[in-house]
């Protein structure tokens, strides 16, 4: 070491060879040679010193960098030799909780992981993309966003037509539990309840993970991978195995496809799996639908409108640093709604069941929410309910009256979603809108690769759809097929979002009806229990203010008009909010359960029971906890200690009743009350 | 390090400093410029201190570093590429390029099942000491926990010495899915490279399926604990299913090729041992069984493994892990915590040599006799000269070899005549065994050998000479639990009549020579392997020095070396033609000889072929492992052997890529081997 670092430092290096070259000059005693060698040296010297002064900064930052790492990496020997328990929270974790309490491994578990959390991974690609097979192209550490951003979209696209692959590009879901334990380093997804189950002696022959590729829809991941054969045959495995019934766990989007999966499952073969009637009631003992979005959410609808969504569609949330880069310039918005919009499985979270379940102009099963703090609810609601005649408090009234139209889910301009109906001048948007159903392509201006079909619409079809003041959710699936017609021809073919008048209705037979619950029937099995697992607590996205793009360019036309706020606490940035797990409403994770499968209705012909489990959504209180032990939140709530305690004693053999029925924090059962439909 | 990059900086600037002087007095022209030193001596000495120094070394290695990193992650992917098709010239297609530009396209969906320690496992449960492993891989990947709390990571490792399943409060299960076995290590392949051949002719994760299964296990093991047997039942029935009805192609590798024997016969099984398949299970699924590297016979290498620890891949724990071997830690006792560990491995028995001295040779005769180890040209005229040999010239010291003699103890004994050896009856001593138990002073480690007298050892080593025969005995003696475990599992005889009841027990499957291959005539089995590489065959060995059943007492005589280059012995141990691993003659007689045409043991008449690949060193640095490696593992990533797989999944028949195709003296070996068929 000495003799690199004595070459490394410069000084000592020429004082050492200043030293050798004197004391040979002296043995040879020759004065000439002597002066001018000293003379050398001196100059060699000088030549040192001011280079020394040049490099003064450079040196500097050498040691500032070097001072660093060594610190760093002190303080990582020091993490690294620390005993692993120090840094854990002093709460028991559920699973060794209930390990004391005696249970033991019973049903097998299947997980169902929602959109956007499963692992994706590259089988096939472009040159572009070499070096990167069976590497994750999504989920991980989405390190290639930002090496090849180009790239990755164009790996991440499926193709425009199909719904499925693109030629030459084979991009599938990664397999096992690792698909979605984490969705990247550190950020939990599955792992928390992996682990708590793992306590009790669950392990990988005793839980699944379906992997599916969640950008396809439903059908299509049977059309392609066989995914839904898959998972048939893997529970049929370890219901074989095991001797007991599975307990599945879908969350998210999950809940739609597994609810697909058991239509699926019963029709018989060429386009379903051939299982036969019987075969939920053979196989499953219990579905435990985790943030569930049985009827949809309406950020989906901002997502495919306008790119905007702001958990859906991930891709705008991890990666700020595209949306504003140079190279992408302002396209990146272009660019993500290019690609989501070939993602035919966002259509399946589209609010369904139209105005009946989500609100007209002037209803909806939410009005009265109040948005405030619980204080201000609680009096407002106390107001309102000891006779609204005699209010002494002007303000509590105004508040009151205020009336949120929730049912608008687009609105242009902060008025268009306050007047009442009466006064809210707006030409009959089916007018308006296939009147004008010839758009002119106006695409030859806009240069590049970034193609969305707006560019496909003329200026007189932007603005006949911004004159449309309103939509509800009734109309505005007739919106989206105005605005973006090849998508809509997609997912017409491949989901439904209405409401069934007949459910015996041959019609209902095709596979587009399968994943709406309001659609299909429960299957024939009287002993199989329906959850719903949710948080509350959290400000949800109900319906959305928009604006006219200003740059009329080649830009996507429509923007959240986040100016907009005020509507008695509820209007934040141009959203109205509601109660809900941040991206999934009450309305739509609880309804099914609460109201639509209750009992023995059309729905439900067999009777199974039902349960709503609500988790109050509490942030963490210290840092040490992470995302939060009590979170309500749609992804956090997988780290819920109550949640997973309900899971784990369902899985060990407990029924609905023993974990104690329902649990309900929100005003779900009011609200479904309201909502009219015949059961 | 970081200390001694603390101090001696320290040194040398204080060495420097009374130096300095001295070039300042020399210059003795008060001018200007002494001050000018000295100014910056003080300076120097104030500002630039060690600490500094080594801050500014740091920092400087830590930006150079990045900037290369920098570099490196800036260049193109292809670039290596691109330089080394610069210096060799372009290089030949990868095999699945290649055929894809034929037109080949997926059909067969394609099972693997992997070997003996090539298959990962992960932590589901452990003690305390494992804290933060959940999940996490303990064998396979960087082994970076080896390192870290060695004797904690050998408890997980290990399995319980009565029941050969988990031990209360450990769970250590198999890692499921390709990744279980396409990388062994970092940059290791295993799979990989043919998975990503395969991938190039359109199969993925649908069409591929790799069997994964706890290794440590018996075969049968796995099915009670993980039902892994059920598992790859229905996952190859799904495959068909999905794929249209095509038959599944399986490719096992090493151990896991008596692993699929063992499935092949448990799939048709009734239900409670075995599948319930029925007896047409394997006709209506499997179109091939393509064994790489298959220890059909066992290997001799096991049974070294299971006597001293000391093999030398089949147990790669030593062979990754040099430094714990020497490391202080464990002292001496390294060798002793492997073999306390590897013999509560039930399926390294599996590959006990099967057949006994029928196959493997007496102490007088051996299939291979007469193999000239020194190079290839020569071995072409001995196998011409081969049918003069006879038995009366086995004095000849050119035919001194003696493979039969599995274990000799002394160079000498293994090169004696039979006659001129005498042997005492090791079995005597086994009553005094039972009263000698010396382990008390032995301290935490335990192996069996701390049970027995060192009279019993000695009289082990008076036998002189075991055969396969013989060696079972041996086992028996040394290690009577792991052999009782044994014997439950597995079976190394030849069986008389197939058709006895009692081969209906799971023990007898993975023995090829006990079993009947299932009634599937469209079958198709091959052996696929690699030749050309010395691999042991039998060993010398000697008494450990220390006279003391605390350590292992018996060791190969590394000393013992044949006299001319040509010589086999090298190092205590005999070689022979095969693999690296494997014997030509256990991977390759059942496909040449044992299963040939309709024999008993193939009732149906299984279409059998023999591939051998004549191994080649990779011809430069940038081919890693090579692309013609014939070595047991290696092999994996042989361009020839993946062009016959891919041919095959493709649809193609033993007849369309060319039948047997052999470089060895396997069918001459075969013949002199007397086996009633």
């Amino acid at each position: 070491m000495a003799p690199v670092l004595r070459k490394l430092l410069y000084v000592e290096a020429v004082i050492n060879y200043k030293k050798s070259s004197f004391l040979s000059e002296k043995e040879k005693e020759k004065k000439v040679v002597w002066d001018g060698d000293k003379k050398k040296d001196d100059e060699r010297l000088r030549l040192v010193v001011k280079r020394r002064k040049d490099w003064r900064c450079v040196d500097w930052c050498c040691w500032l960098i070097g001072y660093i790492c060594t610190a760093w990496w002190l303080l990582l020997f020091l993490y690294n030799t620390l005993p692993s328990h120090y840094l854990q929270l002093p709460v028991e974790p559920p699973g060794l909780k209930l390990k004391k309490e005696g249970l033991r491994e019973l049903h097998p578990v299947v997980f169902v992981p929602g959109i956007v959390t499963g692992g994706l991974e590259l089988w096939e690609g472009r040159p572009c993309a070499h070096g990167l097979f069976r590497k994750r192209v999504w989920g991980g550490s989405f390190t290639e966003i930002f090496k090849r951003p180009l790239c990755w979209l164009e790996h991440m696209s499926l193709d425009n037509e199909t719904g499925l692959d693109p030629p030459g590009i084979r991009v599938r879901p990664v397999p096992g539990l690792v698909a979605a334990d984490y969705f990247g380093p550190g950020y939990f997804v599955w792992a928390v309840l992996i682990e708590n189950l793992a306590h009790i002696g669950y392990e990988g022959k005793n839980m699944h993970m379906t992997s599916y590729d969640w950008r396809l829809s439903f059908q299509n991941t049977e059309v392609r991978d066989q995914s839904l054969s898959r998972l048939k045959s893997k529970i049929e495995l370890m219901v074989r195995t095991n001797g007991h019934k599975v307990v599945v766990v879908p969350h998210s989007m999950g809940v739609l496809y597994f609810l697909h999966f058991i239509k699926w499952v019963e029709a018989p073969t060429p386009m379903g799996g051939g299982g036969g009637p019987h075969w939920c009631h053979n196989h499953i003992k219990a579905v435990m639908n985790i943030g569930p979005a049985f009827l949809g959410v309406p950020k989906a609808l901002s997502g495919i409108f306008s790119a905007e969504a702001k958990d859906i569609a991930f891709a705008r949330a991890m990666a700020p640093y595209v949306l504003d880069s140079d190279i992408l310039g302002l396209q990146t918005l272009g660019h993500i709604m290019r690609v989501s919009r070939t993602w035919d499985s966002i259509m399946s979270l589209l609010p369904k069941g139209g105005e009946t379940i989500w609100g007209d102009l002037d209803w909806s099963p939410e009005e009265g929410y109040c948005c405030n703090s619980l204080k201000d609810c609680s009096k407002a609601y106390v107001n309102q309910q000891s006779g609204s005649g005699n209010s002494s408090n002007g303000k509590l009234d105004a508040t009151r009256n205020e009336k949120v139209h929730y049912g608008r889910i687009i609105s242009f301009g902060k008025l268009s979603s306050q007047l009442p109906s009466s006064i809210l001048e707006r030409p009959d948007s089916k007018v308006v809108l296939f009147g004008l159903n010839s758009p002119t392509g106006r695409n030859s201006s806009c240069g590049g690769e970034v193609w969305t079909e707006y560019h496909e619409m003329s200026k007189e079809s932007i603005r006949a759809v911004a004159e449309g003041k309103a939509y509800t959710s009734g109309n505005i699936v007739d919106l989206l097929r105005f605005v973006a017609p090849r998508l809509m021809r997609r997912a017409d073919s491949q989901f439904s979002h209405g409401i069934a008048d007949d459910l015996d209705h041959p019609t209902y037979n095709h596979y587009r009806y399968w994943s709406n619950p309001l659609e299909t029937k429960l299957p024939n099995a009287p002993e199989m229990e329906m959850y719903c697992l949710y948080g509350v607590g959290i400000p949800t996205e109900r319906s959305y203010v928009y604006k006219d793009s200003p740059s009329d360019k080649c830009s996507i036309p429509f923007k959240i008009d986040s100016g907009a706020s005020g509507g008695g606490g509820c209007l934040k940035g141009g959203v109205y909010l509601v109660d809900g797990d941040e991206s999934v409403p009450v309305l739509s994770a609880g309804f099914m359960c609460a109201k639509g499968w209750r009992g023995k209705n059309r729905f439900n012909p067999e009777g199974m029971p039902t349960h709503v489990r609500e988790y109050r959504h509490l942030p963490p209180t210290n840092l040490l906890e992470g995302r939060g032990m009590q979170s309500g939140a749609h992804v956090d709530i997988m780290g819920n200690v109550a949640l997973i305690e309900d899971i784990m004693r369902v899985a060990a053999g407990a029924t609905g009743r023993d974990i104690g029925g329902d649990r309900i924090y929100s005003q779900i059962l009011q609200f479904s009350e309201r909502i009219n439909l015949p059961l | 390090m970081s200390l001694l990059r603390r101090r001696k900086p320290l040194e040398s600037e204080k060495a420097s400093v009374p130096e300095k002087p001295s070039v300042s007095d020399t210059s003795k022209k008060p001018d200007a410029k002494p001050d000018i030193k000295d100014e910056k001596k003080k300076h120097s000495k104030g500002r630039w201190s060690c600490i500094d120094g080594c801050c500014w070394f740091i920092g400087c290695i830590c930006c150079i570093w990045w900037f290369l990193l920098f570099l490196f992650n800036a260049m193109p992917a292809s670039f290596p590429q691109y330089v080394t098709e610069a210096i060799t010239g372009p290089l030949p297609d990868p095999p699945g390029v290649k055929l894809q530009k034929e037109g080949l396209t997926a059909k067969h969906p394609v099972v693997f099942v992997p070997g003996i320690v090539t298959g990962g496992l992960e932590l589901w449960e452990g003690h305390p000491c494992a804290d933060g492993l959940f999940r996490k891989r303990l064998w396979g990947g960087t082994f970076g926990e080896v390192y870290k709390r060695p004797l904690c990571w050998v408890e997980h490792m290990s399995l319980d010495n009565e029941t050969g399943l988990d031990p209360p409060g450990i769970r250590v299960r198999p890692v499921p899915g390709l990744v279980a076995a396409d990388y062994f290590a970092p940059g290791y392949f295993v799979w990989a490279v043919l998975i990503a051949n395969l991938a190039r002719i359109g199969y993925e994760e649908k069409t591929m399926y790799m069997a994964a299964y706890d290794w440590r296990l018996s075969f049968q093991n796995t099915e009670v604990r993980d039902q892994t047997l059920s598992r790859i039942k229905s996952n190859i029935e799904l495959m068909v299913s999905t794929n249209g009805g095509k038959k599944v192609v399986v490719i096992p590798h090493s151990m896991g090729v008596l692993y699929f024997l063992h499935f092949m016969k448990w799939v048709e099984a009734p239900a409670p041992m075995g599948g319930g398949g029925g007896s047409d299970w394997c006709a209506k699924h499997i179109k091939a069984v393509m064994n790489i590297g298959a220890p059909f016979l066992g290997v001799p290498k096991a049974v070294t493994g299971l006597f001293s620890a000391e093999a030398k891949d089949v147990a790669v724990a030593r062979a990754i892990a040099p430094g714990v071997l020497d490391s202080e830690l464990f002292g001496l006792q390294t060798l002793q915590h492997v073999m306390r560990m590897t013999r509560t491995w039930d399926s390294t028995m599996s590959m006990i040599p099967k057949g006994g001295e029928t196959i493997w040779g007496d102490i007088d005769w051996a299939p291979e006799q007469g193999y000239d180890c020194s190079n290839k040209k020569q071995k072409g005229n001995e196998t011409q000269a081969g049918g003069t040999i006879n038995v009366d010239s086995l004095d000849d010291k050119s035919y001194g070899v003696h493979y039969g003699r599995i274990i000799s103890f002394g160079k000498d004994i293994a090169e004696a005549h039979s006659s001129k050896i005498e042997r005492k009856d090791f079995k005597e001593a086994v009553k005094d065994n039972n009263l000698g138990h010396s382990n008390v002073s032995c301290g935490d480690v335990w192996t069996e050998y701390q049970e027995m007298t060192w009279d019993s050892v000695k009289a082990v080593a008076d036998y002189k000479v075991y055969t396969a025969g013989s060696l079972l005995d041996l086992l028996h003696f040394v290690a009577p639990k792991m052999m009782q475990r044994g014997d439950a599992h597995f079976s190394y005889g030849i069986a008389d009549n197939l058709d006895d009841p009692k081969y209906e027990n799971y023990k007898y499957w993975s023995n090829p020579l006990e079993t009947k291959l299932p009634n599937a005539p469209e079958m198709e089995i091959y052996s696929m392997y690699g030749v050309g590489i010395p691999t042991e065959r039998s060993y010398v060995y000697k008494l450990s020095p220390l006279a003391d059943t605390c350590f292992i007492p018996f060791r190969i005589d590394t000393s013992a070396e044949g006299g001319d280059t040509g010589s086999c012995l090298k190092g205590g141990v005999h070689s022979v033609n095969g693999d690296e691993t494997v014997p030509v003659l256990s991977a390759g007689f059942m496909c040449a000889r044992g299963w040939r045409g309709k024999t008993r043991f193939n009732p149906a008449g299984i279409s059998t072929y023999i591939r051998e690949y004549d191994h080649a060193p990779p011809a430069n640095l940038l081919e890693g492992r090579g692309t013609q490696s014939g070595a047991h593992v290696d092999i994996m990533g042989n361009f020839a052997l993946i062009e016959d797989i891919i041919r095959v999944a493709a649809g193609a028949t033993g007849e369309d890529i060319g039948g047997d195709q052999v470089h060895s003296d396997i069918f001459k070996w075969s013949e002199s081997i007397k086996l009633k068929l």
